[in-house]
């Protein structure tokens, strides 16, 4: 109240929106520093503008190419190379959930103790810091080429993603209910089985559902290295410049994604 | 001052939530519209600004009619009417300033306000409601930083920035605890009567109602059941709002209350007045 | 849960009714089922000489990639920065295209319902169901091979992310904020400068830093189709089979990709 009787009437009092970053020389240090190194950054692009507006004509005419698709003429590739992605896909997901559920509790602080829980969370780093495409160079390196070295990078890359999240929403469960459960004298088992099974599945069914979304569009590209897939097929296309057939491969791919996408909606709105 | 002339209001899944309702609002006067959840409260006060568009009738403020008009001329005429929420809406993290100044939106062209520009006016009029509201201390603060009553006022500054001839109330004091709401309704209904302002008050709580306004309409199933003084709100009226129940009590409860109230809201009275006068 | 009386007239209790018992243990058999198929197909075209010479091969490689070489390292500082380029450069172009993507996706900001928002979910259900790396073989093509084609790819491929999320935190808002604004007599534009900006920006800081993490890791492997960064080099070495200096540049990708993840891990938490 004495501030607002102090003022003289009719005063003008000033009012600026109160910066989001209160200390005037880190605000304008963070600022200066991102504008160098926006500069820098952008001036390590080479861009061979010659080339790109000669590529401005291909680019269009691949354009054009998702006006008339080609399905027939590499039709017999097209349809083998989805089903091999569909099959790693399927076979990959289902090993990976399997793995990562145990790798999952054993990475959740609460119930895992220190040494597993560092173990487990060294794999899930390593899966996730590694590109599905590396993963499956060294694995073509190793099982020579073919689905399964594409299966098994797949399996792999699902540890890392399903692990990670079902061991951070078992960190997440509500303490009450476990404790209730151990306190009725039950099993380890028991107690995972009643009280943190059941608050975490809704969870689990609908990231399994996304993860088997992700492993198809990941099989995509593993056929650019030799494990198996679509993706050989793709890449030829590219390299003969056969843009129709290209599209009529990415066509397929988004119509399946996004079928794939409908129906886990459906299935995870039916779970809850 | 406000008219409404058979006010219908069907929702698309086929509620009829106001039925041909009828309403006459002198300059000035405040109304207190009561009655149970789903009676349509909301919907009415919201027709009048067409934050819901009702489905036929008019509304007409100062002889203009409001259901006709294009969206351009709305946002002229919403301008001219402040609203105040339930559960406050402010723009939790914006200032408790930008909310008020949202207030003045309707005046300002979008880069000025895009850019926080404000023109001198309006900043000086947010300080005088801001300290008018006794919230000066929290200008830069975040909105939701604030507590229950201390964002209802930054809410009533809101609407009062737009220098408003109507105030639109929607349950004011739902989410506020007995002392805070009648605190808040004094507060509305004192700048009223300070800027002879017209008000409709949604409320659910009759005992609060009868205290601070001098009109009440009783509405139930979209239709009006009790137009008058909230000294006739006996049992039997309260009943055909509401449904059968011991109401007797509640009336008993509030003519204690009264009393009490009578004599701290005119200590309360005589500080605002104080401090209005040194600032 | 269901509850019956057996001949005795004792209650019996089970978890479920016989009829949804029976459809989950169709459910688990249709599963298991199209498992074994796939395990069939890529059973198949595995030739298991190879997988059983699988140790070997793995123990040779592990015998030349260890231990990695060291010096190696100093070779790839550059490409490191163009890697890390790539990504944020990229990220800053998919935030310019990704966010009126989303207002126009979200249901209720689209200013059509109808003919609109449609395109901006196909835009996004293309950009997402395409791995960058495909995007990178299609710009390679196109503009030609280097940084450029890279920071463009990984652009194509974050606006899907990016405003699918965005968009999914504007349908979230609270739209008492809304209401209220537009109740002051606002235009348009203010309603969604004032009521709804406010709201989603810390979504949307949140959902930059965290696609910006998946990009540094995405952008690790462009060069393996010539679109810049430190996949250059990998594909270099893979191809003289140098595994002492892949090993190196497989560690220099690991440590990256963690600091990358803990600095967008710290971003995130400040934000919330």
């Amino acid at each position: 109240m004495s501030v607002a009787t102090s003022k003289p009437l009719g005063a003008a009092r000033r009012w600026k929106k109160p910066p989001f970053i209160k200390r005037p020389l880190l605000r304008w240090g963070l600022i200066l520093g991102a504008l160098i190194y926006l500069v820098l950054a952008t001036a390590s692009i080479e861009v061979n503008w010659l080339r790109v507006y000669e590529g401005l004509d291909r680019g269009w005419r691949f354009v054009l190419a998702f006006s008339q698709p080609d399905f027939i003429s590499r039709w017999t590739d097209i349809r083998e190379g989805m089903i091999e992605s569909l099959v790693m896909t399927v076979a990959s997901t289902v090993v990976g959930i399997a793995i990562s559920v145990p790798i999952g509790l054993g990475a959740a602080r609460n119930i895992a103790p220190l040494p597993v829980y560092l173990i487990c969370r060294g794999i899930i780093t390593v899966s996730r810091a590694l590109h599905e495409i590396i993963v499956a160079i060294l694995m073509v390196a190793i099982f020579g080429f073919g689905p399964l070295a594409g299966f098994i990078t797949l399996s792999f890359a699902t540890i890392g993603f399903l692990a990670k999240l079902l061991a951070e929403d078992i960190e997440d469960t509500d303490k009450s209910q476990a404790e209730a459960i151990k306190s009725t004298g039950g099993s380890w088992l028991q107690w995972i089985n009643y009280g943190i099974q059941p608050q975490v599945m809704p969870r689990l069914i609908g990231l399994s559902m996304y993860r088997l979304d992700i492993n198809f569009r990941e099989s995509a590209i593993l056929g650019l290295v030799g494990a198996g897939g679509i993706g050989a097929t793709l890449n030829t296309a590219f390299d003969r410049y056969e843009f129709d057939t290209a599209a009529a491969i990415i066509i397929t791919i988004i119509v399946i994604v996004m079928a794939a996408e409908y129906s886990s909606g459906v299935i995870r709105a039916r779970m809850q | 001052m406000l008219q409404i002339k058979q006010l219908l209001k069907r929702y698309p899944t086929g509620d009829l939530a106001l039925q041909r309702v009828d309403m006459a609002i002198p300059k000035g006067q405040v109304v207190a519209l009561i009655g149970p959840s789903g009676a349509g409260k909301s919907t009415l006060i919201r027709c009048v600004n067409r934050l819901v568009e009702p489905t036929s009738g008019q509304v007409i403020l100062n002889d203009r009619e409001l259901t006709k008009l294009n969206s351009n001329a709305l946002r002229v005429a919403r301008r001219r009417m402040g609203m105040i929420f339930q559960e406050y809406a402010l723009v939790e993290r914006l200032t408790v300033m930008e909310n008020v100044l949202a207030g003045q939106l309707g005046y300002v062209g979008f880069w000025r306000s895009f850019l926080r520009k404000f023109p001198q006016s309006s900043i000086d009029e947010a300080f005088r409601l801001l300290d008018r509201v006794g919230l000066e201390e929290m200008i830069d603060k975040r909105a939701d930083e604030l507590s229950g009553g201390q964002r209802q006022r930054v809410g009533i500054a809101r609407a009062l920035i737009q220098d408003p001839e109507l105030l639109l109330v929607d349950e004011p004091t739902a989410s506020l605890d007995p002392k805070t709401s009648r605190q808040i309704m004094r507060l509305i209904c004192e700048l009223c009567e300070e800027r002879n302002l017209a008000a409709i008050i949604n409320i659910h709580d009759v005992a609060l109602a009868q205290m601070f306004v001098q009109r009440v309409i009783g509405l139930r199933l979209g239709e009006i059941v009790y137009d008058g003084p909230p000294t006739g709100l006996q049992p039997d009226v309260l009943t055909e709002i509401y449904g059968e129940e011991d109401w007797q009590a509640t009336i008993e409860k509030v003519d204690e209350e009264d009393e009490e109230e009578a004599a701290a809201a005119a200590v309360a009275v005589a500080v605002v007045v104080e401090e209005g006068v040194g600032s | 849960m269901a509850v019956t009386t057996n001949n005795y007239g004792t209650k019996v209790w089970a978890r479920r009714t016989s009829a949804k018992q029976n459809a989950i243990w169709l459910g688990w058999f249709s599963g298991t089922a199209l498992f074994v198929y796939c395990w069939q197909q890529i059973n198949v075209a595995t030739t298991w000489a190879f997988v059983w010479d699988a140790p070997r091969i793995a123990g040779d490689l592990v015998s030349r990639a260890v231990p990695p070489r060291w010096s190696y390292i100093n070779e790839l500082w550059l490409p490191i920065w163009d890697t890390l380029n790539i990504a944020t450069l990229g990220t800053l172009l998919a935030l310019f295209m990704a966010v009126p993507v989303a207002f126009l996706a979200a249901n209720n900001t689209t200013p059509s319902k109808l003919l609109i928002r449609p395109i901006a979910l196909l835009i996004i259900v293309s950009s997402r169901s395409i791995n960058s790396l495909i995007w990178a073989l299609l710009l390679v093509a196109i503009i030609g091979p280097g940084m450029f084609a890279g920071t463009i790819a990984i652009a194509l491929r974050s606006i899907g992310f990016v405003a699918k999320l965005l968009y999914e935190a504007i349908e979230e808002i609270d739209e008492n904020q809304v209401e209220a604004i537009t109740a002051t007599g606002a235009s348009r534009l203010q309603v969604l400068v004032y009521g709804i900006v406010p709201q989603i920006m810390p979504a949307f800081a949140g959902i930059t830093v965290f696609r910006w993490d998946i990009n540094i890791r995405e952008s690790t492997v462009l060069g393996l189709v010539g679109a810049g960064g430190i996949g250059l080099q990998m594909q270099a070495n893979l191809n003289v089979l140098a595994w002492n200096q892949v090993s190196t540049i497989l560690f220099v990708i690991l440590i990256a990709v963690i600091i990358s993840e803990w600095v967008s891990a710290k971003v995130r938490g400040a934000i919330i």
